[in-house]
């Protein structure tokens, strides 16, 4: 019993220490108020990487002010928008009339969306209707398309909330729904490597996202390129919003301010994305 | 006789108790509370049995999932149970200790790597090989399987070890001394012995299946229709909550909330069903 | 001999994911992997907000679930009589130890970050997780306190001692290898979830500089960074620092075990 007792007051004690070391580091770092001076983003996963690349340029400018940027989705960005868990909701679709009612919109940029195939595949262009056959469940195999490839198309798409399915789904689906076999991926980058692995794939992703290991088709003849996108021939282009509840003020109105300002517009374009009154690419 | 230096401690531990009863009775009354509604609102039968999963358009049926969670965790039981037997009748009975005391650290090592470190594995090796000699998009239901046994394949083995090696040696020495093979011993012996301490741990590897979410997301490919075969992709009860969570609002969110309950249930039956199995030794 | 090459196959199988992950994740792990800050998406720079960030979410459920835990197990099995009730109980936390993360996470981000306006920190974080590891832990501190032979108990009792005197000098030495099997567990658990951390604690990448900051725990980072195909050097580092820290924990948990296991003796 004695090495029990000797073994108990030495562990305790420790123990005790720990714990009050813990609750100390804790507690104190909790003490520090909430600070002011910084604002979440939130919202659209294509939106995301922009607002982040903003916010570091930002914060160097400003020191003082911290920023965090957080994805979940267009929808999520407008949930957050509207219950105030955020700041500046991010979404990468135009608000419905609905959601006009309570959220202020303010257009940072417009980006293409580009529907992508492996780049093995023969096929090189479809017309709007053909990907909204695809997409339906319609069309379901690639030789259908006039193509040598005997394989049953793999559809993939982005979940429900995601602001690109939205844009997609109201550009080229219409009423029509997406089929439900579709696969479902939560985010660009996904789709992206789901399309780059696969060659009976298709899918959509922001048009700045394109790179080297899949293939954008053309659209009824129209090559997806920004400059089609500019001059409006290529017609899958959708807004991205930066979303607040009331008229931005304070910090958010700063960091707005600075996206819309020609130092912000110069990064975005120079991301690939199109901003208003196109300032060229450096 | 309590003394009042008695009453102190105890009145303390019961705080300490009542907090932490209190913390977890609010997560199952909200759950419930968030949850009934809307089941009740669609008809249990429309929830649990219904085709169709579109909240968007008021489609609240989740029997799609349900089959997905159904198909992938009996999969990946039947992949992943028949193996993790096996390796425990090695590590138990025909490994030297020596093995053994290296293979246990690695196999508890195993059991504890994030499930997104197995699902990108998954992502990189099984679902190409699937897509290539299998046919398919790759992210499917075997993919699931596979995955998931192997990550239950820790659990399964440790337990099923432990089971083993806790029954008493005179079973062993009693059948060597009626001229059983060891393999015979094994089989005819040992096994049905330890039969409930294995089974607990099947069920306690389903469990970990059942409850899966992220490696999950990254292999099945998520698709809201109902699976045909072990080639489609799927979705299941806890990848639905995960992907849709950030977004859903209102009776979307609530619906949500329902399957959590559809969840607690499964595992309430599966628990019931271990300690019944443990019991009836 | 069947039996000897399926077991090897198959550890030799689950080993390979491990080496695989480490093979091309050990390089990226430099001095300045682990203490700088991730820049440009994470496209370049360190982890280190990501490991800040994961430390203090799982402190912070520790915190909660440890006392919580430990005292609720104590009082169930020392100061109540077994019956339907303490089954019932013990049921309830049994089954509460088996829900999915993914749904205290839903739970966590309604009630939390939502509900109780704390947003995505790493408050919100860890509030969520102890609340998910709290029945495990319960569940192995009483197991571990039942397992104390019942003589040490009489023994104490019968020199004289209270209740209380033989739970701190003879129960909690002998139960704290039990004890701490089960927190441990906890802080494996934390490391390693992503599903309802992603959506508590946020996926920001700056440096958290409070409780009420969000962040990016390494397991999120990870499967950000993978799924984004933003930079695959930093996410088999990221993996790798992962499979490293669960394995530190592992050794940490069986040291004690051992060293308590041989000095109860």
């Amino acid at each position: 019993m004695k090495r029990i007792m000797r073994l108990k007051f030495k562990n305790i004690i420790s123990i005790v220490c720990v714990f009050t070391l813990l609750l100390s580091v804790l507690l104190s770092s909790a003490c520090r108020p909430k600070n002011s001076e910084s604002i979440i983003l939130a919202g659209s996963t294509s939106v995301q990487p922009f607002a982040e690349i903003l916010a570091e340029q930002f914060m160097a400018l400003h020191p003082e002010i911290n920023i965090d940027v957080q994805g979940g989705g267009s929808a999520a960005g407008i949930l957050a928008a509207n219950s105030s868990t955020a700041d500046i909701g991010m979404s990468s679709r135009a608000l419905n009339t609905d959601e006009s009612k309570t959220l202020i919109a303010v257009e940072i940029a417009r980006d293409g969306l580009a529907v992508i195939v492996h780049p093995s595949n023969p096929i090189v262009n479809l017309t709007l209707a053909q990907v909204s056959a695809i997409y339906s469940g319609e069309i379901t195999s690639w030789d259908a398309l006039g193509d040598a490839m005997k394989k049953k198309i793999h559809v993939v798409t982005r979940e429900d909330g995601s602001g690109t399915r939205s844009a997609f789904e109201s550009l080229v689906m219409g009423k029509v729904a997406i089929m439900p076999q579709a696969i479902v991926q939560d985010s660009n980058g996904a789709v992206r490597q789901l399309v780059a692995d696969d060659p009976a794939a298709i899918g959509f992703i922001s048009l700045g996202l394109v790179d080297l290991t899949v293939k954008a088709i053309e659209l009824d003849g129209i090559q997806a390129t920004r400059e089609h996108v500019i001059d409006g021939s290529y017609r899958l282009t959708r807004p991205f919003l930066f979303l607040t509840r009331t008229q931005p003020e304070g910090t958010a109105k700063l960091f707005i301010d600075f996206t819309l300002s020609t130092e912000g517009r110069r990064i975005l374009n120079n991301e690939g994305l199109i901003t208003m009154g196109d300032v060229p690419q450096k | 006789m309590k003394k009042f230096g008695e009453r102190v401690p105890q009145s303390f531990f019961l705080v300490v108790a009542l907090s932490a009863f209190s913390i977890l009775a609010l997560i199952t009354v909200f759950i419930f509370i968030e949850g009934v509604p809307i089941i009740a609102k669609v008809g249990f039968f429309n929830f649990v049995f219904g085709m169709k999963w579109a909240p968007s358009q008021g489609y609240y049926g989740i029997f799609p999932m349900i089959v997905g969670s159904l198909s992938v965790t009996l999969g990946a039981v039947i992949i992943g149970v028949p193996v993790a037997i096996c390796c425990s009748i090695f590590l138990a009975e025909f490994a030297p200790v020596k093995l053994r005391n290296l293979i246990r650290p690695a196999i508890q090592l195993l059991g504890g790597i994030p499930s997104v470190v197995y699902g990108f594995w998954g992502l990189i090796f099984i679902v190409p090989a699937i897509r290539n000699y299998l046919g398919g998009p790759g992210l499917s239901i075997l993919a699931g399987s596979i995955i998931l046994a192997i990550m239950i394949l820790p659990t399964v083995i440790s337990i099923a070890e432990v089971s083993m090696l806790a029954l008493p040696p005179l079973l062993k020495e009693g059948a060597f001394a009626l001229g059983a093979t060891h393999w015979q011993t094994i089989r005819s012996v040992l096994l049905p012995s330890a039969r409930s301490g294995i089974l607990a741990g099947i069920i306690l590897g389903v469990g970990r299946a059942v409850g899966e979410t992220m490696a999950v997301i990254m292999v099945l490919g998520n698709a809201v229709a109902l699976p045909t075969s072990i080639l489609d992709p799927a979705r299941t009860l806890t990848t639905n909550i995960g992907i849709e969570m950030g977004y859903a609002s209102g009776e979307h969110q609530q619906a949500l909330f329902a399957t959590g309950i559809v969840l607690l249930v499964i595992i309430m039956i599966l628990n019931a069903g271990a300690q019944y199995a443990v019991r009836r030794k | 001999m069947v039996i000897w090459s399926a077991a090897t196959l198959v550890i030799v199988l689950l080993l390979s994911i491990i080496f695989y992950i480490l093979s091309k994740g050990l390089p990226t792990i430099t001095w300045q992997f682990l203490t700088e800050i991730p820049s440009d998406m994470g496209r370049s720079g360190g982890i280190l907000s990501s490991i800040v960030g994961t430390l203090l979410v799982t402190a912070v459920a520790i915190v909660i679930a440890t006392p919580l835990g430990v005292g609720t197990a104590f009082y169930l099995t020392e100061y109540t009589h077994e019956s339907n009730i303490t089954k019932i109980i013990r049921f309830s936390a049994e089954s509460l130890a088996g829900i999915p993360s993914i749904v205290y996470g839903l739970f966590g981000f309604i009630f939390f970050v939502i509900y109780l306006h704390l947003g995505w920190s790493v408050l919100s974080g860890g509030l969520t997780m102890g609340v998910m590891i709290l029945p495990t832990i319960i569940r192995t501190t009483e197991e571990a306190v039942r397992a104390v032979p019942p003589m040490y108990r009489e023994v104490s009792f019968s020199l004289g001692g209270t209740k209380w005197q033989t739970m701190l000098k003879v129960l909690i030495p002998s139960a704290l290898p039990g004890i701490s099997t089960g927190v441990i567990l906890g802080i494996g658990r934390c490391v390693a979830e992503t599903a309802a951390v992603i959506l508590t604690a946020g996926s920001a990448l700056r440096m958290p500089t409070s409780l009420f900051s969000p962040t990016r725990t390494m397991a999120v980072h990870f499967y950000i960074l993978a799924r984004e195909g933003i930079s695959m050097e930093r996410a088999y580092g990221t993996a790798a620092l992962l499979i490293i820290l669960i394995l530190v924990i592992n050794i940490v948990a069986n040291i004690l075990v051992n060293r308590f296991v041989a000095k109860g003796r």
